[in-house]
């Protein structure tokens, strides 16, 4: 590990000092969701459907309600009907019609673990046996599990109001498809006759959760004058009160959420399931309603990414120029619409610099639970299928892979099939440092293979707010409003400190509620180290101002008589050196007699965010006996732009790709032949144990976001795009044949070793 | 739901066979307590038998070991003497579930919890353990191998409970293995689990051999064709091809979410002989 990844630029940024919640964590103090207690508080529970499709006829609660210790239960008739229409909800749009739907089933039960009704009562044993009290009459429907079954003509249909959009003319009847869209550059046709070689490949992935650790849990208070307080493990806590607001009918300003530490959310903790329901519950009882999800409800009924079909072809000349690149993809949204087909499609072939390219998506509906973000939605699934392609091509022409990737890679000005001409980014730096890395000129053993693969995210801005306060004795506290999930804290305060030019120690974040700070978006699309880094910095600045406007009335001096140097206030130009200079903590002391509290707001919609490109290096071993893959050796090398905490950057890039390793070689959804999902628990549903891993290398490329004062370019999510790509590829070295489909688990490896099966 | 903790065997036994509702007999609880929190059992009794003094000591007895059904996986690994003579009985142990829940994981439970694929099942079996059983009616003993009967059924009559387990005295150039397939590295459930015992004479040639299969069929397996093949033989690569294929033939899997009856099938005969090779390199030393 490098002590900064680059020499010092800064004194602060890009070392790694300890970050500021750690030793609550390490020690137990730190409060999750299910940590909080309110006194006299009640046991939310939910009642799921035990089908994938139904009509419910009726629901009776009556028994419940008798059972002693029940307080309140809740169905679909608690809620409005809400208007199907497409709002904008930060990046994303939301039609509440389905938000609602979501989180009780009105009409329909949609999915195994869809809700139906709840009950708050005075302990959990009583809340489960009110559940068994409450009698749903249901009206079992035909399910559709798969995507490409989803698709056919005569597949039952999950919404009936669904009219494929995207397609002229529009069709008469309802189907599962939601939307097809298409992005096109250049003339593919032009493209594929310029080509000396043309591979055509159609793979499939399975839908993965995104597997945070800590279960949704939330605890909801609803005063007798329609006040309400709600705490919840979140990623978006302005966000989830707009969403809880307006399923409710309430006034935002009703309704105070707090977000506590998160213990992972990588996308899926941006939608509400809990929390309306306590609201509504607490709303009926005016008593607290502490709501926890088991493991299995997470896995049941808490949204994975899609699963996908994807058909890739792609032309190429002997030399290694790609002339052409097509994809269809076809991704599952769950039982409502809004799949990540659309950055899915705009990422597909993002990595090159390609003249003729057309992506064309389907967002389709089946009787899943509906997906939710994870980590770069969309993105993993089509870059798998194109890198995977990208390799196929190399080995067909006998070229490094690196260096066919190089031949073809985007650059600043590039045009992107989806768009946008590229700023400066760092694709071919982290080729070339993949290139020379130890990893790539490292040995290989006995039933060995490397693979490498490239990746990219866009990266977003957004609405965010920061306050700085300036305490009495010099020291500052910074609150944000991105919940803080890989290291936020630590990389505000350090920018805080830089600029303030005072210790990282005396910079205190914290990360404020709804009531207490400006609207901030949700921690999502890599933005809070970008976008809360920029509000940060913006409010140090305000402060320094605001400081030395104090110096210079003290000084009975104009304002721009005074400079901020090396972490002093200096009387400058004919005044220099006529008053003592003074540092921030001088002017704290005597805030009050100067004007009062020394308060900086950084009040922003963050522009200027750049994408992240990745490159990973995998090396798996195969039992030949048994057609398990072991991943031996991985590098991550990614665009930082700069490594604010290089610690916490290597982090997110080793999580990102042990994630993809999950995705890669055991991950899946298994589901019965009643669309009941088998596998609902962590033993069954296998993300890696960390013996299931090497120690994963990291390599920080800078190339510097210009758009940020301190060259951030998110990169949260890149780093889980390139794995899928990057193992299949070294699987195919090491068991001699090249596979299609994910995960690589051992039945499937050995059967297509034994097979032969090979392009 | 009543708790009740006797001191002795016929004191739980007797309660076990009183209670009209469900009776559960509680060990370690790595499953019960599992099962009851996920409403897949409600007993209306759970009887722990950790209170009584048998079921939680390991005593040599007639030159081989007696084994409480309660003692903790994490005990028999710290166990020197029981190590040294069956290590793949004590690693079978030790690789259900995790540090935490090895130490309270029991053999008793791991058997008595009715699984094909528990990890301990096949190696007892390879070891030839016999189950002693306190029941309203007394004491009986029977084959580990005769215990279970199907998922989740069980040889044993309403208020019977396994005690303890009897491991027979080992001879010189006699050891055992246990290898389960599994697609982690760790905290999961074998696909394939096999457990091999084997005897060696002076010259090395195998005079007893025992494989016990697991999660290859309704119940785990001794595979008496697999052992038999071995026997006479110096372990060779013939040898171990004739008991992998015993082994295979002898499969009766089901397709499910942990595997297919294909690669079940293939994986047992792997495991049959790489199992086989851990267990002779062992007994030549032993």
């Amino acid at each position: 590990m490098q002590e900064r990844v680059k020499g010092p630029q800064f004194d602060i940024v890009g070392t790694r000092p300890v970050r500021p919640d750690g030793a609550d964590k390490v020690t137990g103090r730190a409060k999750y969701g299910a940590d909080h207690r309110v006194a006299g508080q009640l046991v939310g529970k939910v009642l799921r459907s035990p089908y994938a499709h139904a009509r419910i006829r009726s629901i009776d609660v009556s028994a419940a309600a008798k059972l002693p210790g029940v307080k309140a239960i809740i169905t679909s008739a608690d809620f409005q009907e809400q208007p199907s229409e497409f709002v904008p909800a930060g990046e994303m749009l939301v039609n509440y019609r389905d938000v609602l739907r979501n989180v009780m089933a009105r009409e329909k039960v949609l999915f195994e673990g869809h809700p139906v009704a709840a009950v708050a009562a005075t302990s959990e044993s009583i809340a489960r046996a009110a559940l068994k009290l409450i009698k749903v009459d249901y009206e079992v429907l035909p399910h559709v599990i798969d995507v490409v079954e989803a698709m056919k003509p005569d597949a039952p249909v999950v919404d009936e109001t669904i009219i494929t959009a995207g397609v002229t003319p529009p069709p008469t009847k309802p189907s599962n498809v939601a939307k097809r869209v298409e992005f096109v550059l250049g003339d593919i046709e032009k493209g594929f006759k310029e080509a000396d070689l043309v591979i055509e490949r159609e793979f499939n992935t399975q839908p993965v959760h995104q597997g945070y650790i800590e279960p949704h849990a939330c605890i909801a208070t609803v005063s007798e004058d329609g006040t309400a307080e709600l705490w919840t493990t979140t990623q978006g806590h302005w966000v989830a009160r707009a969403h809880c607001a307006r399923l409710l009918g309430w006034d935002i300003t009703k309704l105070r959420v707090t977000s506590s530490e998160i213990g992972g959310g990588f996308g899926g903790k941006t939608v509400v399931y809990l929390e309306p329901v306590a609201l509504a519950l607490s709303a009926k009882t005016h008593r607290p309603v502490k709501m926890v999800m088991s493991r299995e409800e997470v896995f049941k009924a808490s949204g994975p990414t899609s699963g996908a079909n994807v058909w890739v072809k792609m032309g190429v000349k002997k030399d290694g120029t790609i002339t052409a690149g097509e994809a269809v993809l076809k991704y599952q949204a769950g039982c409502f619409q809004g799949s990540p087909v659309q950055p899915g499609c705009m990422c597909a072939f993002a990595p090159y610099d390609l003249a003729n390219v057309k992506v064309v998506g389907f967002d389709v509906l089946s009787n899943r639970p509906k997906v939710a973000a994870y980590r770069a939605p969309g993105g993993p699934i089509s870059e798998y299928a194109v890198e995977s392609v990208v390799d196929e091509i190399a080995e067909k022409l006998g070229m490094c892979p690196i260096e066919l990737r190089l031949k073809n890679a985007a650059k600043e000005g590039t045009k992107a099939a989806y768009g946008p001409k590229f700023g400066p980014i760092g694709m071919v730096e982290c080729l070339e440092a993949a290139k020379s890395s130890p990893h790539w000129n490292g040995p290989l053993g006995k039933n060995q293979g490397r693979g490498i693969a490239a990746g990219f995210w866009f990266n977003i801005g957004g609405e965010t707010t920061v306050n700085l306060q300036l305490n009495e004795d010099g020291t500052v506290t910074l609150m944000a409003g991105t919940p803080d999930i890989g290291g936020l804290r630590a990389s505000l305060a350090m920018m805080a400190a830089e600029e303030l030019k005072i210790p990282y120690e005396k910079v205190r974040p914290i990360i404020g509620d709804t009531a207490t700070l400006g609207y901030n978006f949700v921690t999502g699309g890599s933005r809070s180290t970008f976008s809360s880094g920029l509000a940060t910095v913006e409010a140090a600045r305000s402060i320094i101002k605001q400081a030395c406007g104090r110096a210079a009335k003290l000084w009975e001096i104009p304002e721009d008589a005074v400079t901020w140097e090396d972490g002093e206030i200096r009387p400058a130009g004919d005044n220099a050196g006529k008053f003592k200079a003074m540092k921030l903590a001088d002017i704290a002391k005597v805030a009050g007699k100067t004007g009062g509290a020394l308060v900086g707001v950084g009040a922003i919609s963050a522009q200027g965010a750049a994408p992240s490109f990745g490159v990973h290096i995998a090396d798996t071993e195969v039992d030949p006996d048994t057609g398990k893959l072991t991943v031996t050796r991985y590098t991550v090398i990614q665009d930082a732009g700069i490594a604010i905490h290089p610690s916490y950057v290597e982090g997110q890039f080793q999580g990102g790709a042990a994630q993809g390793i999950g995705w890669a070689l055991n991950e899946e959804y298994i589901y019965d032949d009643k669309g009941r999902l088998q596998n609902a628990g962590f033993l069954d549903y296998r993300i890696p144990v960390a013996s299931d891993l090497p120690m994963i290398e990291t390599i920080i490329v800078e190339v510097p976001n210009p758009r940020h004062p301190y060259g951030v370019r998110g990169i949260g999510e890149t780093a889980i795009v390139p794995p899928m790509a990057a193992v299949n590829a070294s699987a195919r070295r090491a068991t001699g044949v090249r596979m299609f489909e994910l995960p690589l688990s051992p039945p499937k490896v050995l059967k297509a070793m034994k097979g032969g099966k090979s392009a | 739901m009543r708790y009740e903790s006797p001191d002795t065997l016929e004191a739980a036994a007797k309660m076990l066979a009183a209670e009209s509702g469900d009776a559960r007999v509680l060990a370690g609880g790595t499953d019960l307590l599992v099962q009851i929190r996920s409403e897949i059992l409600s007993p209306a009794l759970v009887v722990d038998i950790k209170k009584i003094a048998e079921t939680r000591t390991v005593s040599e007895e007639k030159g081989g070991f007696r084994i409480g059904a309660a003692v903790a996986g994490a005990e028999l690994k710290e166990h020197a003497k029981l190590k040294k003579a069956w290590p793949g009985l004590v690693e079978a142990a030790n690789l259900i579930g995790s540090t935490q829940v090895q130490g309270r994981c029991s053999l008793g439970g791991n058997l008595c919890n009715g699984s094909p694929a528990a990890d301990s099942v096949p190696a007892l079996i390879a070891a030839g353990a016999v189950a002693s059983i306190v029941g309203p009616n007394g004491r009986r003993e029977l084959k580990v191998e005769d215990v279970m009967l199907a998922p989740r059924k069980l040889a044993l009559t309403k208020g019977e409970i396994i005690a303890s387990f009897f491991l027979p005295a080992r001879p010189a150039h006699a050891s055992d293995a246990y290898l389960r397939f599994i697609p982690r590295t760790e905290m999961d459930i074998a696909v394939v689990g096999c457990a091999v015992s084997l005897v060696l004479d002076a010259s090395g040639t195998c005079t007893a051999a025992r494989v016990g299969l697991g999660a290859v069929a309704a119940r785990p397996l001794l595979v008496e064709d697999a052992g038999k093949a071995l026997v006479g033989t110096k372990v060779d690569e013939a040898a171990l091809e004739k008991a992998a294929a015993a082994a295979r033939a002898a499969c009766k899997p089901i397709d499910d979410k942990r595997g297919t009856i294909e690669f079940r099938t293939d994986v047992a005969g792997v495991l049959t002989k790489r199992t086989a090779l851990i267990a002779l390199e062992r007994a030549r030393k032993a």
